[in-house]
């Protein structure tokens, strides 16, 4: 096993993905995450990648898309707002099925907003602001260690479905330090190995049948042919990426759920409401799409009430009352403007939720 | 065992953050988990500084995010009254008396004035001020062992920086040996 | 008997979707005409504007991708950054390249980006149906200036050439046409000109082709081609804008 090193988490993220094959980074600064392109301009180079600042965030997404189409393995990193003027780019991805892993160090909004942490892009990430039928994989790491096992696998998950892959990190992630082990470094593709490896992509080499890579279909039987197509991709990525970590669901009474930094948040106000007699539960979303709603059966009959802790104003709610499906009253405890709540305060807004469920 | 959460505070330049960071990197060393949380953003550039370090032996770092600390260092006066209140209390407020010479308001929690700037100056490097700072955290609370500190220490200051070695070791024992 | 005239491999033996009298084709073919001479049909890659050439990759008989509106120099680059040793090129036209994709042509252009971009000015929007595009003329009728455009209304057209050309990034810029065999046959020898300068690796070139567009302009093709060139190359100089190939070499 590798030796453990303390990193920051924007560096150990970047770091984590070109162990995980990537070579090609576009990016355009951002706070708080603009370590990462400081970190891919020192590091890319010198493991045979190369980095581009972009102009804007709709260059770096569509160099990504570039990159993806000739079947490089691409990154991109940004924030809240960053994400949002992307999303076009999303859309034309998902739609040419071109792979690209992106990372969202998210922060405080609507609009510029702040850059202190936030989680109120969850709507943005799960649902998408791009035009047309599409879904793109999101993961929500809650240590610096998860997410750098997260996105060393991303690019793989990216290039098996041909789709792009999120993940999402709030700012308090990118700038803490924890101790991490690094996977071993995957071995990249190199455009000599990339017309054999991904005869789809765009090559420029003479391989048979030329490639083309495209989102546009103008007859209608063909473009519904090809959502249907991408949404058996999906129907699939649903099976196999939902990921969810649950605690003490068996006898609590009140169920926390949570993702990133918040479900560390309401692990502690667990353990805090423990030491007071009561027993509380958490689903830690990880996949917030595909979202574990199964996780939600599992509730136990004693359970009360189902608490969402977020850095948002409960956009997470309508995901969590699909798969409470009406059993328990679904509560909120929140703040936003990159305001964050402290276990005791979750604690205090448990206690009286509860005296108003009992 | 529990974790024990730590904040440090003071202004940019006083290696706030880097206190922090040395102790993060001497638990990780002690094989124990750890968290390490600066204050990002305009603030960082407006001349204070804050990091919280949340270290426990056994278990995974619950929330690196705190709501009262065991342990405050606080190096100039804005953080020792914005502060003095996340001492939880029977925690130790740790007030760098070369700078601040007001003192600390509450009787529910341990104070120790240590002289830092003033001790560093002595010792001929004014810069190890939080060096000197730390060590009189540590011989307090003990929250990691001391040869650690020296490992990440060992590992700092190498190379070009190598000549700091001595002087920061000397700087960690300096307010135990003056008290 | 040794044949007169042969079609280019590297036009795919379709009919295009072009209107008639539609220059896109004429262009379509010298680019992969000059690719096919060069021996660099299997070497390129081509990326597809949004407009009536967004379906160029049904056509030209190379790897092809689209990019979104304007976004094609972006595109390449990222495709650049994969392949250092394949021709790379954009096509794209006025509206594309010259309004929502202004700032990804100049970025690209000022960092040298090594490919090739080939830009349609036909002075209007084809695709969604003759609405004024930066490059109309003033006085030129559009679905969106009905009367002609005015200076005070829309501001002046976008001489995208000169532009360019006070940028250092840029080794080679040419604007040529394509409404006479002579214009024709010069446009031919700059497109050669942008793939020979990105095969010795020189930096980025760019050939503007002022074109025609009969269904919008509601010009005969040969009216409208008459019309280009009294209108058109009278605020659209033909010629070299920049060429510092030799001295690169």
């Amino acid at each position: 096993m590798s030796e453990k090193v303390l990193m920051k988490g924007n560096e150990a993220f970047a770091e984590a993905v070109i162990r995980g094959g990537v070579r090609f980074y576009f990016g355009y600064p951002i706070t708080p995450q603009s370590e990462i392109p400081e970190f891919m301009s020192r590091e890319l180079p010198k493991r045979g990648g190369r980095f581009l600042q972009a102009e804007s965030e709709l260059g770096a997404i569509n160099m990504a898309y570039g990159c993806g189409a000739a079947g490089g393995c691409g990154f991109i990193s940004s924030s809240s707002p960053g994400i949002a003027l992307m999303q076009e780019g999303m859309s034309f991805l998902c739609g040419a099925e071109v792979p690209v892993t992106l990372l969202n160090v998210s922060r405080g909004g609507p609009g510029i907003g702040s850059i202190q942490p936030g989680q109120a892009d969850y709507n943005q990430v799960t649902r998408g602001g791009g035009n047309g039928d599409y879904r793109i994989p999101v993961f929500a790491p809650a240590s610096i260690q998860e997410a750098v096992d997260i996105l060393y696998e991303a690019p793989a998950i990216a290039d098996k479905y041909r789709n792009p892959v999120m993940v999402l990190a709030d700012g308090l992630m990118g700038q803490m330090m924890e101790p991490v082990v690094l996977p071993e470094p995957k071995e990249a593709l190199t455009s000599a190995t990339i017309p054999a490896a991904k005869p789809w992509a765009i090559s420029g080499s003479e391989k048979g049948e030329r490639s083309v890579v495209k989102s546009l279909r103008l007859q209608p039987e063909v473009l519904e042919a090809h959502v249907e197509h991408l949404y058996e991709k999906y129907a699939e990525m649903e099976q196999e990426l939902e990921r969810v970590e649950c605690e003490g669901l068996e006898d609590a009474e009140v169920v926390f759920v949570a993702f990133g930094t918040m479900a560390r948040l309401a692990r502690e106000a667990m353990e805090l409401l423990e030491a007071q007699g009561i027993k509380a539960g958490l689903i830690r979303p990880i996949s917030l799409w595909p979202y574990p709603y199964s996780a939600f059966d599992k509730l136990s009959g004693k359970t009360k009430a189902v608490i969402s802790v977020e850095l948002s104003m409960g956009q997470m709610l309508q995901d969590i009352k699909l798969g409470v499906r009406g059993r328990v009253p679904v509560k909120l405890i929140h703040r936003v403007g990159g305001m964050l709540p402290t276990s005791l305060e979750v604690v205090e807004k448990t206690k009286k939720i509860l005296e108003e469920v009992r | 065992m529990a974790a024990t959460k730590l904040f440090f505070a003071g202004s940019g330049g006083q290696g706030v953050l880097t206190m922090g960071q040395m102790l993060t990197y001497a638990a990780m060393y002690a094989d124990m988990n750890a968290t390490w949380l600066p204050s990002y953003g305009p603030e960082m550039r407006g001349g204070t500084a804050n990091c919280t370090v949340v270290i426990s032996p056994d278990k995974p770092v619950s929330c690196p995010l705190i709501y009262e600390a065991d342990d405050v260092v606080v190096m100039n006066l804005p953080s020792l009254i914005k502060f003095e209140s996340l001492v939880k209390p029977g925690g130790n407020l740790f007030v760098n008396s070369s700078l601040i010479e007001q003192k600390a308001t509450r009787d529910d929690i341990n104070v120790y004035y240590v002289p830092a700037n003033d001790i560093a100056m002595k010792l001929g490097n004014a810069r190890t001020a939080n060096t000197v700072m730390l060590g009189a955290l540590v011989s307090v609370a003990p929250v990691v062992p001391v040869e650690m500190i020296y490992k990440i220490m060992e590992k700092t200051f190498s190379g070009r920086k190598a000549a700091l070695l001595d002087i920061n070791k000397t700087a960690f024992h300096a307010w135990k040996q003056e008290g | 008997m040794k044949p007169v005239f042969t079609v280019t491999k590297g036009m795919l033996p379709v009919s295009t979707s072009y209107c008639p009298g539609c220059t896109h084709g004429v262009a379509h073919r010298i680019i992969m005409e000059t690719l096919d001479e060069m021996g660099l049909l299997g070497k390129t890659l081509g990326v597809a504007p949004i407009g009536c050439s967004v379906v160029a990759h049904q056509f030209m008989n190379v790897d092809m991708c689209e990019a979104a509106h304007g976004r094609a120099p972006a595109v390449a680059s990222g495709i650049r950054r994969v392949h250092p040793e394949k021709v790379v090129f954009t096509y794209q036209g006025d509206g594309d390249l010259a309004s929502i994709g202004m700032g990804e042509i100049v970025h690209a252009a000022a960092r040298g980006e090594k490919f090739s971009t080939f830009f349609i000015n036909n002075g209007i929007y084809g695709m969604t149906g003759g609405q004024m595009a930066p490059t109309t003329l003033i006085g030129q009728r559009s679905t969106t200036c009905v009367d002609g455009r005015t200076r005070e209304q829309a501001g002046m057209p976008l001489k995208i050439c000169e532009l360019l050309a006070t940028l250092d990034g840029p080794v080679y810029i040419e604007r040529v046409a394509l409404n006479s065999p002579a214009h024709i046959r010069a446009a031919k020898k700059a497109v050669r000109k942008a793939f020979e300068y990105q095969l010795s690796g020189k930096g980025f070139t760019f050939v503007e082709m002022l074109s025609i567009c009969p269904t919008n302009w509601g010009l005969t093709p040969a009216k409208a081609m008459d019309w280009l060139e009294e209108n058109m190359m009278a605020y659209y100089p033909l010629g070299v804008y920049k060429d510092l190939g030799k001295e690169a070499e």
